[in-house]
């Protein structure tokens, strides 16, 4: 059975590795700073104690006044996994998260995905293009402000 | 010498009955008495005869074709079970015909890139040799259009024009995909003339003559059993030569969609296909005359029949290959064919050249001891060649992938 | 001298016979040899996830029939894992046991598709694909036993299943678990030893176990490379703690290595199915307690299953109300592609086209 982390675990976790990244957990989830994003990241794939290699999913969320960037991740070592949360975009003109592209490629094609339908640009990104709708297409049609 | 299809009855009654009866070819008249035509018009009884003989082999084979892709058809059917063409007509036999109108009635599409005199040129250029081919074939005991004394030199000539047609096509259609499947065409007809033709040459030591019917008079014993290593060579070279599973890679669907014909449309692909199932048909009629003993056989049967039975035999074994085989890739193919099949074929010849000098008119007894060696040495040569051979296994990747977005595209958008 | 050649570049797809759907590769070519690959998507993109935000959950179900259309037992059992799991619902045994049957049922479909497929990109003309559309043909009609429906199923609802199975479907299965192994012996027969397909497929496509980690792929593929991972053992799902099987392991991390593993999952879906049998008790198929319009509590919630293709994960969050806010779904089939151009590069065009087949992919879960 894989031990899912909870936000207080995941968030002590984070902190051991680079302090001051984490906002704020919650019962499932912790907030990440987007700025410390990569460090965390790459703190998270390579520290023995947290050893989440894999990356299961990489998720966009539109709050309407915020952009919430959800990773689920696991450790196939341990068996265990871990929700980390990334707030941008208040300002909802050109939201930007480091990509985690570096860490996992299984990150790639994702976060291609994120940016084409939610306009969440993943700087660091090596090849940030639209997957699934044409390039030139007007706006992100998985915003809750996108009109039919 | 232009006796060739006169050494048929049937021809040789059209040609009497017309030519006049001090004609030299046919003393005595035809059946009706004296010939129609006075002396001196033999030339013109000749022409109507080749006429009526080329009339009848190039429909008889066309309509043979027709009947061969519904054989064809329903015994893939069978082996993939599942029925086959069974709607048309009695057991489907009608199938092609409405297939032929199906593909006449079509739009015949030339793009608008491509080359066309090139690109109507080659489904001609595929089917024309093939009805050729015909010509020389022995399909019973006395019938033939033309007995040619260099029969076997006949047929390779023109059987290799018929590997200009895929890359004629490729060329003609400026296409990427039909490139592809033309340039791969080439390569493997490159590769597979040459041990086809090595693996003929025992069978023409052995019968001393270059003649069909003369091939098939000396198969006391069929050559298949004499020259068991060249039948093996000539069976997978001509599977590979006709471009059939598992070497069809010159169209391979799953890769370059059609391959050199992948623009074709309308009467233009079904010529094609025709040239491509006829081809199949003059490898089995030339496998089942050198190598199966043609019409020989024993009393109960006409000897059409026996030929037929070989024939059919032979087109079984390349369906049912087809139906099994995945297919190979192209350096693999070349690779059997010049590491595999030339040494079997030049093992093939050394020891037949070295038995026709023991035996050079080899009688019956002589025949099944040549088969006895054969058969040795053909077990020693694919034994040695499958220990120390080349093995096509474990393959170096050429070039390694460059790390991800190196591709020097267009980056963030 | 090296010949000097000019690369050229072909779109393979997206109407192609080997592209498994609408897939597009735009491919540079020298010669035979592939020099750079780029996968281009999007062909099928119906926008599912958008669509569910308008829909209640129950809705979705008949949406997520259509993500892998050759695997929607599976999509909708692991929907419902999520919306159970976001509102709190128990499932009644009877239902989850007859999710795992139909799951069971579907990944062997799958897989027979998948493997049917892969021997069609080899080249073989036909045999293989007919022979495995036979055995999914009985599948399909037992799903058709099931719930009316043979490829768009929408069969399971939160809690259970909408309907039990009827009386005759039981022993029909039981037929066809009697069946299921001697076909595979037959597909063994006649492609896992044939030196051609050996020959194609050994040594072809090979990925680094850790390569494949980092690029998040999972499923067969996953465990052709030597891992072992299943969430069907490492993090068991409805009853699948309460069933034994094996997990097949390859450590070559080829083409054939992929091609075996899903073999021997059919394998082992047929043991899985006939524990279920052996199991399941009689009661209701979902609770009574289970209304139509779901209103979760605000909050979000991952589920994952083992799905034919690989981790078939579902992120829901809910604002409270009967449709989703947010409805993410984690294909496979899409994210297995991450290391696409990696495999093909250096490689010949014919085993592009195997390696491509090898991952088993499906365009309606790629583009949603």
């Amino acid at each position: 059975m894989t031990i899912v982390l909870g936000g207080e675990q995941v968030a002590s976790v984070i902190e051991a590795i680079t302090p001051g990244s984490v906002t704020g957990h919650d019962s499932s989830a912790a907030w990440v700073r987007a700025e410390t994003w990569p460090a965390v990241a790459r703190g998270l794939h390579d520290r023995p104690e947290a050893d989440f290699k894999f990356l299961n999913s990489v998720t966009g969320v539109d709050y309407i006044d915020h952009f919430v960037i959800v990773y689920h991740l696991t450790s196939l070592g341990h068996n265990h996994s871990a929700v980390i949360k990334i707030r941008c975009g208040e300002a909802r003109e050109d939201p930007v998260v480091p990509s985690a592209v570096p860490v996992w490629r299984g990150a790639d094609l994702q976060e291609r995905e994120v940016y084409d339908l939610m306009g969440i640009r993943f700087e660091g990104h090596p090849n940030l293009k639209r997957v699934m709708l044409w390039e030139g297409f007007p706006g992100h049609p998985h915003r809750k402000d996108f009109l039919r | 010498m232009t006796d060739g299809f006169l050494d048929n009855a049937f021809f040789r009654n059209i040609y009497c009955n017309l030519a006049s009866s001090g004609s030299d070819r046919c003393a005595g008249g035809g059946p009706f008495g004296d010939g129609l035509l006075p002396p001196g018009w033999e030339w013109l009884a000749f022409l109507v005869t080749a006429f009526v003989t080329v009339f009848v082999v190039v429909n008889g084979a066309l309509m043979a074709v027709n009947l061969y892709i519904w054989g064809e058809r329903r015994l893939l059917g069978r082996l993939q079970g599942r029925l086959g063409p069974n709607r048309w007509g009695p057991f489907g036999l009608l199938t092609p015909i409405a297939d032929l109108i199906k593909v006449l009635s079509k739009e015949d599409i030339v793009p608008a890139a491509a080359d066309r005199l090139v690109y109507s040129l080659a489904p001609v250029l595929l089917v024309v040799p093939v009805l050729l081919a015909f010509a020389v074939i022995p399909f019973g005991s006395s019938t033939w259009a033309a007995n040619l004394n260099v029969g076997v030199l006949y047929l390779i000539a023109v059987l290799s024009v018929e590997s200009f047609a895929p890359i004629t096509a490729a060329w003609g259609s400026q296409n990427r995909y039909a490139m592809f499947g033309g340039l791969r065409a080439v390569a493997l007809l490159v590769s597979y003339e040459l041990p086809l033709v090595l693996s003929l040459i025992g069978v023409l030591m052995i019968a001393g003559s270059l003649s069909l019917v003369d091939i098939v008079n000396a198969q006391d014993v069929p050559f298949a059993l004499v020259q068991p290593l060249g039948f093996l060579v000539f069976l997978i070279g001509s599977v590979a030569e006709i471009q059939r599973a598992p070497f069809d890679l010159s169209e391979a669907e799953s890769e370059l969609v059609g391959g050199y014909h992948t623009d074709y449309s309308g009467i233009r692909w079904g010529l094609f296909q025709a040239g491509e199932f006829m081809s199949t048909m003059v490898s089995g009629a030339i496998i089942a005359t050198v190598f199966l003993s043609g019409w020989r056989g024993f009393d109960f049967l006409p000897s059409h029949a026996w030929f037929f039975i070989k024939f059919a035999g032979v087109l079984f074994v390349m369906t049912w290959i087809r139906a099994t085989l995945p297919r190979l890739r192209i350096d693999q193919i070349t690779s059997f064919a010049w590491k595999g099949l030339l040494p079997l074929a030049a093992v093939n010849l050394l020891a037949s050249a070295v038995l026709s000098l023991i035996w050079p008119r080899p009688s019956v007894g002589e025949l099944w001891a040549m088969a006895a060696v054969n058969v040795v040495v053909a077990a020693a040569a694919i034994y040695v060649l499958g220990q120390f051979g080349p093995k096509p296994g474990e393959r170096p990747r050429p070039a390694v992938a460059p790390a991800l977005g190196a591709t020097g595209r267009e980056g963030a958008a | 001298m090296p010949i000097r050649t000019e690369p050229v570049t072909v779109n393979i797809g997206p109407h192609h016979p080997s592209t498994h759907g609408v897939f597009r590769l735009r491919v540079t070519f020298d010669g035979e040899v592939v020099v750079d690959a780029e996968p281009v998507f999007g062909y099928l993109h119906r926008g599912t996830e958008k669509l569910a935000e308008e829909r209640t959950y129950v809705q979705f179900v008949t949406l997520s029939d259509r993500m892998d259309y050759v695997a929607s037992m599976t999509n909708n059992q692991g929907f419902m894992l999520a919306v159970e799991k976001l509102a709190g619902i128990t499932p009644s045994p009877r239902g989850v046991w007859l999710r795992m049957i139909a799951a069971e049922l579907q990944r062997i479909a799958s897989h027979l598709v998948g493997i049917g497929f892969f021997l069609q990109d080899l080249g073989a003309f036909g045999t293989p694909l007919i022979y495995v559309m036979r055995e999914r043909e009985r599948i399909l009609d037992l799903f058709e036993m099931l719930c009316g429906a043979r490829i768009t199923v929408s069969y399971m609802r939160p809690g259970g299943v909408f309907m039990d199975a009827p009386q005759d479907f039981w022993p029909a299965l039981d037929t066809f678990l009697a069946d299921m192994p001697h076909y595979v012996d037959e597909y063994e027969r006649l492609i896992t030893g044939n030196e051609i397909v050996l020959v194609r497929t050994k040594g072809t496509g090979k990925v680094p176990a850790e390569t494949l980690v980092n690029a998040s792929v999972s499923g067969p593929m996953l465990r052709a490379a030597g891992l072992d991972w299943d969430l069907r053992i490492k993090d068991p799902y409805e009853y699948y703690g309460r069933v034994k099987f094996d997990v097949p392991l390859a450590r070559e991390s080829d083409n054939f290595a992929r091609y075996i593993v899903r073999i021997q999952e059919m394998r082992e879906s047929v043991k899985i199915i006939r524990q279920c049998v052996e199991q399941i008790e009689p009661g209701p198929v979902r609770p009574k307690e289970v209304p139509f319009l779901i209103r979760p509590p605000a909050g979000d919630v991952y589920a994952h299953i083992e799905g034919p293709k690989g981790e078939l994960g579902y992120y829901l969050v809910s604002d409270g109300t009967i449709a989703p806010y947010r409805c993410k779904v984690r294909a496979p089939s899409f994210i297995n592609l991450t290391l696409l151009r990696d495999m093909l590069v250096g490689w010949k065009v014919a085993d592009m086209i195997v390696t491509f087949g090898s991952i088993d992919i499906n365009m309606g879960e790629v583009d949603r």
